[in-house]
Formats: C-alpha cells, structure tokens, sequence
C-alpha cells in the first residue's frame, strides 16, 4: 500500500490549492460554525451558503459537482433525527399507521428536520473541499500554527505516517484468518460468535504487539536521524498579502450570510 | 479504501452551537490535563510510541468478525487503549484516531468534535481504566472480567452521551433515541468486551511486562478508580431513567433551561439562560455554559484534589 493511499488530496493546480492551508482551515471551519448559527427555516441564508460552497467548489478547480458527489457521507445519521418530524407541535400534514403507532408529520417537526440535513449536508462538504485541497500533513503543520498543542499534532502526524504500514498488517491478518477458515461447500466455518470474536481479538493482541515493537524501532531510527522531539518541515508556511485578503473576504461572506437572517 | 463508519461519530449540523461549545470546554480542559501529565511524565519516546498506537487503534477497527444475517462486529479500542497505554496517553491517542476520522474522512464532523473526543475518548478512557485500575492486583481472571464489563459499559457511556447531546440540540426525542441508541450498542458493546477480554488476555500471556508493576498501565493513581466508579453508576442510573421515565429528565432540563437553549434557534432562547448584560444573544448562551462547565470542572478538579491527597 502506497504511503499516501488515505489521502483525499486531489493534485491539480487552483487558487485554493495556492492558499496557506490555514486559511482553509479558518474558513472551513468558520463556515461550519456559521450553519450551526443559521437558524431553522433560514432558507434564504442555507441557499446563499450553498452558493458560497459551489463558489469555492468553482475556485478549486475540482468542478462544481465535485463535493456534492461525495456528500452523502452523513446521510445514514439522519435517522436520529427523524423523531422530530413528530414530536414538535405545530400544523399537522399527514398521518400514518407504523407499526402500532400512529405518526402526524407536523409542518415544524418537518421545518426542523429539513434544516438539520441542509446543515449538516453544508457543513460535510466544506469539510471534503479542505482535505481534498490540502495535503493531510499540511493540515496538521496548520493546526499546529494555529495553536493547537504540539503533543497532539506530533502524534495525528504520527498516525498519519504510519496508518499505512499497520493496515497492510491488518491485511496479512485477515488473508492469514482466511486461509486458516476453511469451509465445504455452503457451509459455515468457525466456530460461536463468541469463538469468532476471540480469534479478532488474538488478531488485535497480535496486532498491538507487532505495532508496539515496531514503534521501538522506529524512534530508535528516528534517534539515529537526530530527532529531538519536534518534527521539522522542509515547507515553511507563510502567510502572503493573498492569503489574508482571502480570509477576510471569505469570513466577510460568511458575516454577510449571518446578518441577511437577522435582518 | 474499505472504511466503515461507526455509528456513534456524530456529523456536523446534528448538534446546535450551545451543545457543541460547551462539550469542546470540557474536552479540552481534560485534554489539558491530559497533556500536562503526559509532557511531565514521559520522555520524547512516548510520542512516537503514543503515534504508532493512534494508527493501531485506528486499524485495529478494522479487524471484523462476522456476528449473522451479514452483519459484523469491530473493536472501537477506547476501553483498551486506556487499559494498556495508561489513561492520559489512552485518551491523547483516541483524540488522535477520532481527529483524524473527522478531518480526513468525514466521519464525525468538526465543530461537534469535541463531543464525539467526550463521547468516545475520555468517557471510555475514565471508565475502562477506572475499572481495571480497581482490580489491577487481582487473578487474570477477575481483571479480564472486569476489563470485558468495563468494555461494554464504556460503549454504553458513549452511546448515553451521544443520545443526551442530540436531544439537548432538540435533534432527536429523549426516549426514542436512548431506547434505539443504548439497544443497538448494547450488541456493540458485546462485540467490543468480547475482543478488549481477548486481545488483553492475548497480550498477559505473551507480555505480561507490558501490563504489570511500573508500566504505563499501572501508572494512574487511586483518583482513576473513583472517576471509572462515578461515571459507570451515572450510566448504569441514569440509562433507565431516560429511557423509561424521559419525563423527570426532560423536567430537569426545562428547570436548567437547557431544552430551550437547544430547540429554539440560539439566540431566541430564554433570559434565564443568559448572561443579562449580554441579551439573548448567542454569546451570552455560550458564556453562560461556559460559565456553568468551569464551575463543574472546578467542583471536579477540587474533589479530585482531595482524593489525591488522602491517599498519598
């Protein structure tokens, strides 16, 4: 498995790709915070968001589509969410029979659903256009200017660096399981669920122990490399004129999203 | 890339902003704690070891076993982390794992993040540990029962939390989605003790070191114990009484102000609630839970503190 098989970074060449990837950071995350602002039934500022995302859909050179077709990753929570079609008083629209219960849809319940799905389903593409214009350690470097402790990041870069090299060792585990799973024909091998979940547990003392010589060797190679503590990059991230005048234009937008609602 | 998505990482727009800041409050003042502990504790080797466990835990969830009707069932590590990384270094490498699933894959959002480090970090860390500590000096066998019941509760925890989160955002019904949450992860919960009991056992027969006098794993103190205690009753309590009887709870809530915080848009909520010389605005919501979580960390830190010195 190559080193990079997890990244979602898509290489081409845009004015969003050229930022500092701690404005994307800034904005992707101020433009989440603003749709949880947003209140229920801001249709007008929810359209505006999305024109705003398309806008930056179009900007990355990644095609206006691209993070609408990937956005369907949150979908299945919805679920949680459906009790609200019912329980929040308002108008009843329709009634029906499930099971031993009879349901009213209600016009507020429906208002509140619809606005929970339209901010998540917002806020879940930012959140694709960031890791899809930023490297993955780029991202980390960023959160690491932007204050957060550096323990934290070392070790989300560390997992990064290796997550690749331990899933080709779950790998060799499950083929191993699968060989040693013989079974005739239409019938079931293995032994109770108890039995299965034992032989997956063995696999993840297994996998704990490789990981954690591994690390030993690691650091020691590391050591030998002149490690000290701190992980230094060969990319200085500075912040140009263009990189400020893009976040404040970005957040200017977004205060604009906010304020159409209030007024 | 096969990647499943665990049902317990909440995405963005299912919590509302009070739910949200309040939960990120409480997780970094832990995480803080975390930090400190650890940058005081351990030398430069422990980061890329704490590194190289975030990416086993992370692929750990990936070894699955099939449960019926094409169904299967995978480690979520919190409790086990915990158990053999200590509980401070357990709950940096799952904030890690959890970072990581929210910013590179989409699983579980960003603003909510905090709550989904609560939820599936620090509640399974206080609990897993907390329990096994009590029973460090016991026979395997005891320890790996308790490890197995600290597991299970450690995934009901999450799934309580996540359903008490989504119906303080008035995103979900109080009893629906406790009944729906706690029964499905009641299954979880038994696939998880099921590997946590093997996976530990695997490693007391092949190094036992690992696990024993002077490890990370023995290295929480006393304060761990009562954390693990406290926060399992709270579940094993309060679990019952959200689901079959929503209605003291949801009363508790109107009294705090909470459920009007949560279901009307944020800044329409009521004065009781907020800060007077800020209005109703959505500052003033936020710094009056603000307000409230630093008062309970201060009660927290205080009691701990106690503790701390009677047993020393």
């Amino acid at each position: 498995m190559h080193f990079d098989a997890f990244d979602r970074y898509h290489e081409t060449e845009s004015f969003i790709h050229r930022l500092d990837p701690r404005v994307k950071v800034i904005v992707t995350v101020a433009f989440i915070l603003s749709n949880a602002f947003l209140p229920d039934g801001a249709w007008a500022a929810f359209g505006l968001a999305w024109l705003f995302l398309l806008f930056a859909n179009a900007l990355s050179n990644l095609g206006l589509g691209f993070t609408f077709k990937r956005s369907f990753v949150a979908l299945p929570f919805a679920l949680v969410a459906v009790t609200v079609l019912f329980t929040i008083p308002g108008e009843p629209l329709s009634t029906f029979h499930f099971l031993f219960w009879d349901l009213t849809v209600t016009d507020m319940g429906l208002l509140r659903f619809g606005s929970i799905l339209v901010r998540s389903w917002l806020s879940v593409q930012m959140a694709i256009l960031l890791v899809a214009t930023a490297r993955f350690p780029d991202i980390v470097h960023a959160l690491e200017h932007l204050r957060v402790p550096m323990i934290l990041t070392t070790i989300i870069a560390f997992l990064y660096r290796y997550l690749f090299v331990l899933v080709d060792e779950v790998f060799r585990l499950l083929r191993a399981r699968e060989a040693r799973s013989a079974a005739a024909a239409g019938l079931r091998s293995g032994g109770s669920v108890a039995w299965r979940a034992g032989v997956a547990g063995n696999m993840a003392g297994q996998l704990f122990l490789r990981s954690y010589e591994r690390s030993d060797r690691v650091y020691n190679a590391m050591l030998a490399r002149g490690y000290t503590g701190r992980l230094n990059t060969i990319h200085p991230h500075e912040m140009r004129r263009i990189d400020y005048l893009a976040t404040v234009l970005a957040l200017f937008m977004i205060l604009v999203l906010q304020l159409i609602e209030r007024i | 890339m096969h990647y499943a998505p665990a049902p317990l990482h909440i995405p963005d727009g299912f919590l509302n902003v009070t739910v949200s800041v309040i939960c990120w409050i409480i997780t970094i003042v832990v995480l803080g704690m975390a930090i400190s502990r650890t940058n005081k504790n351990l030398g430069e080797k422990q980061i890329p070891l704490m590194g190289i466990m975030a990416a086993f835990i992370f692929a750990a969830q990936m070894i699955n076993f099939p449960v019926a009707g094409g169904t299967s069932g995978h480690l979520l590590g919190g409790a086990l982390a915990a158990i053999v990384l200590g509980p401070w270094a357990g709950m940096l490498v799952m904030t890690a794992v959890i970072a990581v699933q929210g910013l590179l894959f989409q699983d579980g959002g960003l603003l909510v993040m905090g709550a989904n480090i609560f939820n599936m970090g620090l509640l399974t860390a206080a609990i897993g540990y907390g329990l096994y500590r009590s029973v460090m000096n016991k026979s395997t066998g005891t320890k790996l029962a308790v490890a197995g019941v600290a597991a299970w509760l450690s995934v009901m925890a999450g799934a309580l939390a996540t359903s008490l989160q989504l119906w303080l955002s008035g995103t979900s019904n109080l009893q629906t989605v406790v009944i729906a949450m706690l029964s499905v992860h009641a299954l979880i919960g038994l696939g998880e003790a099921l590997i946590t009991v093997a996976a530990l056992s695997f490693i007391l027969r092949t190094r036992p070191d690992l696990l024993g006098e002077g490890s990370a794993s023995a290295e929480g103190g006393r304060g761990w114990i009562v954390a693990g205690v406290i926060v399992s009753l709270v579940v094993v309590l309060l679990s019952p009484l959200a689901s079959a009887h929503p209605d003291g709870l949801e009363r508790v809530a109107i009294d705090m102000g909470f459920i009007d915080a949560g279901q009307a848009a944020p800044y329409q909520i009521i004065p009781d609630y907020t800060l007077p010389f800020l209005g109703a605005t959505p500052l003033s919501t936020i710094l009056a839970g603000v307000i409230g979580a630093v008062i309970v960390l201060g009660i927290a830190i205080v009691t701990g503190r106690t503790l701390q010195k009677k047993t020393s």
